[in-house]
């Protein structure tokens, strides 16, 4: 159990989660300077979604094939719940004081919990998702379960196709621009609320994806699962310097693999072993955030704000 | 005729407080028109509301004949008004050469767009020789060269530029101007809002002088720098 080859993959796959959840915080603060509290729900609301088509389709579909749906499935509720969010929550409040869309966020966070509480079947317990029945993967001492390669997949390609994406497209460079300085990338003629738009269905997106990877590695999906999760994936947002779409990835990793070995060592210094296994995974991964924003306030791969003249 | 640009009785106020309490000018094509005055003047905000940035209380522009009222910014730009703006206002993480390319984001001819980023180094030769750098390290009469750049990349009917000499040296203030009067040459059509009514004055057809959201007094750029009460307030003369 102590292994370390073994840790560290349960930490990377950890933080891959982590760091696509914590994509939609950044990328949502860096173009409208808003944490949108409410994320760690449209994470939650994707996991649901993937589930709804795998009930939908025929019983004994194979999940290797239900999966390219469950993900279509997934990603599509989670961007439909993160757009409306823009359009009829946070738009009407964009010239509002900040607190205004904060406390909106933190509202909508407890409405879609309870909505799908309420109205989804069977939600009121933890319902069971789809897994891989086929055994493990076994290498250099780790063992990885079939589900958990999918977000090792699944992350470092979404991470590059965002990259690519805005460095390299024309609506890519917009977005840059408006998060840069949205007055005057509009006089460039870019529409910024579609640049908006866009910056809450991608992160939406990714979220869909990581509920799905959530999914298959607990077996279970549950309206509460987007609280605990949304909080370590803004963790990894802060910690890796918000606003940068490549410190949330390293900051969710980082997160994640510190999670993972504090689980595992801390136990082992002497006089410290009450304070190891897993129950106290949650207080080192904010032990961790704390130390960061004394050390560097700006986050691992943050940019002071001071340029923004 | 109409000119490329009217504007008539424009009001804007921030909440309560009128800023521009009722102007009217216009622009012919090819002329260089100066809104000049002291700071608060609404120089600035009305050029943000000609572009699009800040909504009017009341009054009407027309571009072109076109009335642009309650269009937004972005759709603006596309009929052909370009906006420097105060402050420089470059994308500080982009580079050079990005920023010259978002300048040109509404058009879709790619030769032509690179055609015109070589123009705008031909202009600012210092420009080319950073294109790779970030527009956060340039000095600030180089970012206002890039700022300018970006302006003129939508192939503007109507440049407007403003407060281009603020905060620059003596020497980056007379290259500004002198490629300011570079346009103004090649048929550039330019609405100038500046504090420095010299140098404004001495190269615009028509100016106007602002004083607390209202035109006090208009005329050629030359009977302006020569009179009395303008020289007394604005060109520190006694």
């Amino acid at each position: 159990m102590h292994e370390l080859p073994q840790q560290l993959a349960n930490g990377l796959i950890l933080g891959a989660m982590y760091g696509l959840i914590a994509i939609g915080y950044t990328m949502v603060y860096g173009i409208v300077q808003l944490i949108n509290f409410a994320h760690g729900e449209i994470f939650m609301v994707g996991g649901f979604g993937a589930l709804t088509v795998y009930l939908a389709l025929p019983g004994g579909t194979a999940l290797m094939l239900a999966l390219p749906l469950m993900l279509i499935g997934g990603i599509a509720t989670s961007v439909l719940v993160g757009v409306a969010a823009e359009r009829f929550a946070y738009r009407p409040l964009r010239e509002a004081p900040r607190l205004a869309p904060l406390i909106t966020a933190i509202g909508l966070s407890i409405a879609l919990q309870q909505a799908v509480w309420k109205w989804y079947p069977d939600a009121k317990k933890a319902r069971t998702f789809p897994q891989f029945k086929s055994d493990a993967y076994e290498f250099w001492n780790m063992t990885i379960q079939r589900g958990d390669l999918f977000v090792l997949i699944a992350a470092p390609l979404c991470m590059l196709g965002l990259g690519l994406f805005v460095s390299k497209t024309r609506t890519g460079r917009g977005m840059q621009a408006t998060a840069q300085d949205p007055d005057t990338a509009k006089l460039m003629g870019i529409n910024t609320d579609r640049i908006i738009v866009m910056a809450f269905a991608i992160g939406a997106a990714f979220a869909g994806v990581a509920a799905v990877a959530y999914g298959l590695r607990t077996g279970e999906v549950q309206f509460r699962m987007g609280f605990i999760l949304g909080l370590k994936a803004f963790t990894a947002a802060v910690l890796g310097g918000i606003g940068n779409i490549y410190g949330a990835m390293l900051g969710g990793v980082v997160l994640g693999l510190a999670e993972a070995l504090a689980t595992g060592y801390i136990e082992e210094i002497p006089g410290m072993t009450q304070f190891g296994g897993g129950s106290w995974k949650d207080v080192w991964a904010f032990v961790l955030l704390i130390l960061v924003l004394l050390l560097r306030p700006q986050g691992l791969l943050g940019e002071r704000v001071a340029d923004r003249a | 005729m109409t000119a490329l640009l009217e504007v008539e009785d424009l009001r804007v106020a921030y909440g309560k407080i009128e800023a521009v309490k009722g102007i009217s000018f216009s622009v012919e094509a090819g002329q260089v028109v100066t809104l000049i005055g002291t700071n608060g003047a609404g120089k600035t905000t009305t050029l943000r509301t000609l572009s699009g940035l800040l909504k009017p209380l009341a009054g009407t522009v027309r571009f072109e004949g076109e009335t642009l009222t309650g269009t937004p910014a972005h759709k603006i730009v596309k009929l052909g008004l370009a906006h420097s703006p105060e402050g420089r206002h470059i994308f500080p993480r982009l580079t050079i050469t990005e920023n010259l390319q978002l300048g040109a984001f509404l058009r879709k001819d790619a030769a032509g767009i690179d055609k015109d980023i070589q123009r705008a180094y031909d202009l600012f030769p210092i420009l080319g020789e950073r294109r790779g750098q970030a527009a956060g390290t340039l000095s600030g009469g180089e970012q206002q060269m890039l700022a300018m750049g970006r302006a003129l990349m939508s192939r503007p009917k109507l440049l407007m530029l403003d407060e281009p000499s603020m905060g620059l040296s003596p020497i980056m203030m007379q290259k500004i101007m002198h490629t300011i009067r570079e346009l103004k040459s090649n048929g550039t059509t330019i609405l100038l809002v500046e504090q420095n009514a010299q140098a404004a004055l001495s190269l615009a057809d028509c100016g106007h002088v602002m004083e607390i959201g209202k035109i006090v007094l208009s005329g050629t750029g030359q009977d302006l720098l020569h009179d009395e009460s303008v020289r007394k307030a604005y060109l520190g003369e006694d």
